[in-house]
């Protein structure tokens, strides 16, 4: 098992440099950071020669993504223009930990992203948290009441969150929840950013402003991932195994919660496996509704004004994550089923 | 010897989107302490669904038991509640199923799905059942049994996980064993040591076994008693030795000569039953036989024969004497 861990880990890095070189071409042709730098006007021709040139964007396209990744503090760039490269690098490059600086804000990329993403990470652990509990206790809820009634509401309210956009759903619970409700005169919920400000940033304050953000951001998920609980459960509880165990005369909770739920986990497994990687990149839609300041609003900021290093941060962060939640996920799996050795 | 279980005229449906399945249609019979009564028939013909009726293990929907009783003590099985159900299940009554690869929780360990019955149904600590798991597996005949705890079921070839089956059955005692077709899935040398094993067992356990089979010859040489159904009827009941010797009813007369046996030819064919066992959808009117009976009369296709004694504890269900080819 230690050696496949490695193994996969070791596997992981000619990919993660394969994303980064298409991920580095996508965003060199995406848009020119320089062309609107100053503000709102576009940026004089002579100041757009300098400015490129400091940012070393005139240079080619391999040699940025070589400075990018391994930093530029071993050779001299040619700064102001007189064709004579003096002026030391000072980057030290990705793989020695340095992501760069923003073109936009001018700090880190590092602290760019190091201030938002605990704002993402409480809000999509909230919401995965929510996903998960609840979709386990509705989907196992359905599939041992197969047919029932509340098993059909269920079904019919499942198919309706599922097929509705996550923006409408956004905007529906803000209708509903914060001006409705103030209308009505009941308690209602706030509709923009993590605190009040003139109450503070405090827990509870966040944790009221989470309410709406992870309601939307969980109703799909969590129609999708109930349903699917529900399907194999059901073919699970079909199985000899679980007659075995009744036969055993085992109480109903542990047939269900032991026997059939081990079995039922593994492919869930998987598919939560997949989608908690992207978790980091925040809710890119929820989050601009609800001006919620995460990864999400983050990476839609600086991708609209070609901020290559603060995207090229971001993007790699997740590839990264979904690299190790994969090995993750098997290293799981092994630990569920017993039949799945990884031993080459 | 004193009554263990006793079935009255269960009868056992089917709701499925094409209709009613008639599975069991008054299914009566008894087994007393330490017997062995075989109940064999073709695939199908409800020898399984009555079994799992009486245990409760059907799922509802799409089965329904719509009538019967299945007294067990002086306690009717079909009208106890779940609960009450759970407390029999393993510990009085212990079934062992056909497929021993499909029966076994592929991602439990041995250790624990052996020990789970010791720890509900006589409330053992973990060492004491991790124990009493060991001395189960050596008395079924795993080798090795103490380091075999931690294995998985797919480390296990198919007799040894009959072999565990049996012995998680046996682990509390139960009074009364079903045995549904325990060596179907398995190859015949493998077969012959589970009868063996199963045999060693009844006699030093002392418990009655209702074993289910489609095999003539396994039972012949292991029940005392034997039940022929056909289409979820009980269309005989005698002594191992009265049916085999003295068939009654023409099913069981046709099941006998599909038989191969060493003392027949070798060149002569064996014979084989025309037709097929009728559609369970459509509620039985006459005797289910007779469609594929030699010696059907006017009568058998409309009047459902009851199971009547003929001889003794030799019962048959059976409008026609087949000793004289003419009506009782």
């Amino acid at each position: 098992m230690g050696r496949y861990i490695i193994k996969r880990l070791l596997q992981g890095i000619p990919l993660l440099f394969f994303i980064s070189i298409i991920l580095f071409v996508l965003m060199m042709n995406m848009g020119d950071p320089v062309a609107t730098m100053g503000g709102r006007r576009v940026t004089r021709a002579s100041d757009y020669e300098r400015l490129r040139r400091q940012l070393g964007l005139d240079k080619p396209i391999y040699t940025q993504y070589l400075y990018w990744l391994i930093g530029n503090d071993w050779t001299k760039t040619d700064v102001d223009g007189d064709g004579v490269a003096e002026t030391p690098g000072t980057r030290r490059g990705v793989l020695r930990g340095d992501f760069g600086v923003s073109l936009v804000s001018r700090k880190p990329v590092l602290q760019v992203i190091g201030e938002r993403l605990p704002n993402t990470l409480i809000l999509m652990l909230a919401s995965e948290f929510v996903i998960i509990v609840g979709s386990l206790l509705v989907g196992v809820y359905s599939a041992l009441r197969q047919y029932s009634a509340l098993d059909h509401i269920i079904t019919a309210l499942s198919f309706i969150g599922y097929s509705m956009p996550i923006f409408f759903i956004a905007l529906l619970s803000m209708y509903i929840f914060g001006v409705l409700f103030k209308r009505w005169g009941l308690p209602y919920l706030p509709t923009v950013g993590m605190f009040d400000p003139q109450a503070g940033k405090t827990t509870a304050q966040v944790l009221w402003h989470m309410v709406l953000p992870v309601l939307s951001i969980s109703i799909i998920s969590f129609a999708a991932y109930s349903r699917y609980i529900r399907s194999t459960m059901l073919e699970v509880l079909g199985q000899d195994y679980i007659r075995t165990a009744r036969a055993k005369g085992l109480p109903r909770r542990e047939v269900v919660y032991v026997h059939a739920l081990k079995n039922a986990s593994l492919p869930i497994v998987t598919v939560v496996g997949l989608d908690l990687p992207l978790l980091l990149g925040g809710a890119v839609v929820t989050e601009r509704i609800f001006a919620w300041p995460g990864m999400g609003r983050l990476f839609l900021d600086h991708v609209s004004r070609s901020d290559l290093p603060v995207v090229m941060g971001i993007l790699m962060m997740i590839a990264t994550a979904v690299v190790v939640f994969q090995i993750l996920t098997d290293i799981v799996y092994a630990w569920l089923d017993p039949r799945i050795r990884y031993e080459k | 010897m004193t009554m263990l279980l006793q079935t009255i005229d269960l009868k056992t449906r089917f709701h499925i989107p094409e209709g009613t399945v008639y599975a069991v249609n008054g299914v009566s019979f008894h087994i007393s302490e330490g017997e062995t009564l075989a109940v064999v028939g073709e695939s199908g013909c409800g020898k399984s669904v009555t079994m799992m009726s009486i245990l409760r293990l059907l799922p509802a929907p799409p089965a329904e038991i719509v009538s019967g009783q299945a007294l067990w003590g002086n306690r009717d099985l079909l009208r106890l509640s779940e609960n009450e159900m759970e407390q029999i299940r393993g510990r009085e009554i212990a079934m062992v199923f056909q497929d021993p690869m499909t029966s076994l929780n592929p991602v439990l360990t041995i250790g624990r799905q052996l020990t789970e019955s010791l720890r509900v149904h006589l409330g053992m600590g973990p060492a004491e059942a991790a124990q009493r798991a060991v001395e189960l597996l050596e008395q079924v005949g795993i080798p090795d049994a103490a380091h075999r705890l931690g294995d998985y079921p797919h480390q296990y070839s198919g007799g040894m996980r009959q072999r565990v089956m049996i012995a998680m059955a046996l682990c509390c005692h139960p009074s009364l064993l079903i045995a549904d077709e325990p060596t179907t899935a398995l190859d015949v040398t493998i077969q012959a040591q589970i009868v063996e094993l199963i045999k060693k067992l009844r006699d030093q356990l002392h418990m009655a076994i209702i074993w289910i089979s489609h095999d003539l010859g396994v039972v012949a040489g292991l029940a005392n008693r034997v039940m022929v159904m056909y289409a979820g009827f009980v269309v005989e009941e005698a002594l191992v030795d009265d049916l085999y010797e003295d068939p009654r009813h023409p099913y069981t007369l046709a099941l006998l000569a599909a038989l191969p046996r060493v003392d027949r030819r070798r060149d002569r064919r064996l014979k084989s039953i025309p037709g097929a066992p009728p559609n369970l959808l459509v509620e039985p009117r006459g005797c289910p036989f007779a469609p594929r009976c030699e010696f059907a009369m006017e009568r058998c296709r409309f009047e459902i024969p009851p199971l009547q004694p003929v001889q003794g504890t030799h019962a048959v269900a059976c409008w026609v004497d087949v000793t004289t080819g003419g009506p009782r």
